[in-house]
């Protein structure tokens, strides 16, 4: 991963600049909305980046429950991070779509409050992590993810279910949308997922840097009484 | 076009600032193993 990731990094810088110019020139202007919808080209790969770190998180969380593995646990841990800063740019990008297309920042309709919810569980998973000690913190963390990530299938198709203030999907779902609008949506998906990645993976090593510091620590701690003998 | 411009900014500063609480976490990390292991 090492040798991989400069290329990764100069990849991730190309794809997100080719990417912004994409969503803010080159595509087509919306005739409902004008150049307001182009929010949804950072909005909705945000929100798909966010739902494939919370699945990560998930699938690690389960492995950490059966073999009780560190590498696992670290993770688990950067997935719920980087994932809360994607859910966090939904939240922040959402409102700033909604007040001038909807005429309102926010409403209690149910995409937007299981996406609010979602947010929660994992800032409650990291302050979980962050704000206990002991052996068994890794363990409550990783069942309340694994509880927390049934919420991802409830914001994804909430508005399949139940009749939203959200648009109705427009890929995938019945919905239509311009082959040159939905290009540039992927390709800043796919920018963004590759972003996404290299912050894991930096996450990742700090994870296990925090993991040797604790274990250095602890083996310390067992060997200075011996000394002051 | 003001709503745009400030939910790509907001964006980045998100992630920006999320990049640098990653690179000060790390570079504290690294300083306490690096005395960790001069103790040792």
């Amino acid at each position: 991963m090492k040798q991989a990731f400069p290329i990764l990094a100069i990849l991730t810088g190309a794809l997100l600049s080719y990417g912004l110019y994409e969503a803010l020139v080159a595509a087509p202007t919306d005739q409902m909305q004008g150049d307001v919808y182009r929010i949804i080209y950072y909005h909705v790969p945000s929100a798909w980046t966010a739902f494939v770190f919370f699945a990560i998180n998930f699938v690690a969380s389960i492995v950490y429950l059966i073999r009780r593995n560190l590498k696992s646990d670290a993770v688990a841990v950067a997935a719920a991070e980087v994932g809360v800063v994607f859910c966090t740019v939904v939240l922040v990008t959402g409102p700033l779509w909604a007040r001038p297309v909807w005429g309102i920042w926010w409403t209690w309709d149910m995409r937007l409050t299981s996406t609010l919810v979602l947010w929660l569980i994992y800032v409650s998973y990291l302050l979980l992590r962050r704000f206990t000690s002991g052996a068994q913190t890794p363990v409550l963390a990783a069942a309340l993810a694994v509880f927390g990530a049934l919420d991802i299938p409830l914001v994804y198709f909430s508005i399949w279910f139940f009749r939203t203030q959200h648009p109705q999907p427009v890929v995938g779902g019945g919905g239509s949308i311009d082959p040159r609008m939905l290009h540039v949506w992927l390709l800043n998906w796919a920018a963004f997922l590759c972003f996404g990645l290299l912050v894991f993976w930096s996450r990742y090593r700090l994870e296990v840097l925090q993991q040797e510091v604790n274990e250095t620590e602890a083996l310390e701690a067992l060997l200075e009484p011996r000394e002051s003998r | 076009m003001k709503f745009l411009y400030a939910a790509y900014a907001a964006t980045w500063i998100i992630h920006i600032t999320y990049l640098w609480t990653i690179a000060r976490r790390y570079t504290r990390l690294r300083d306490k193993m690096t005395e960790l292991k001069k103790k040792a």
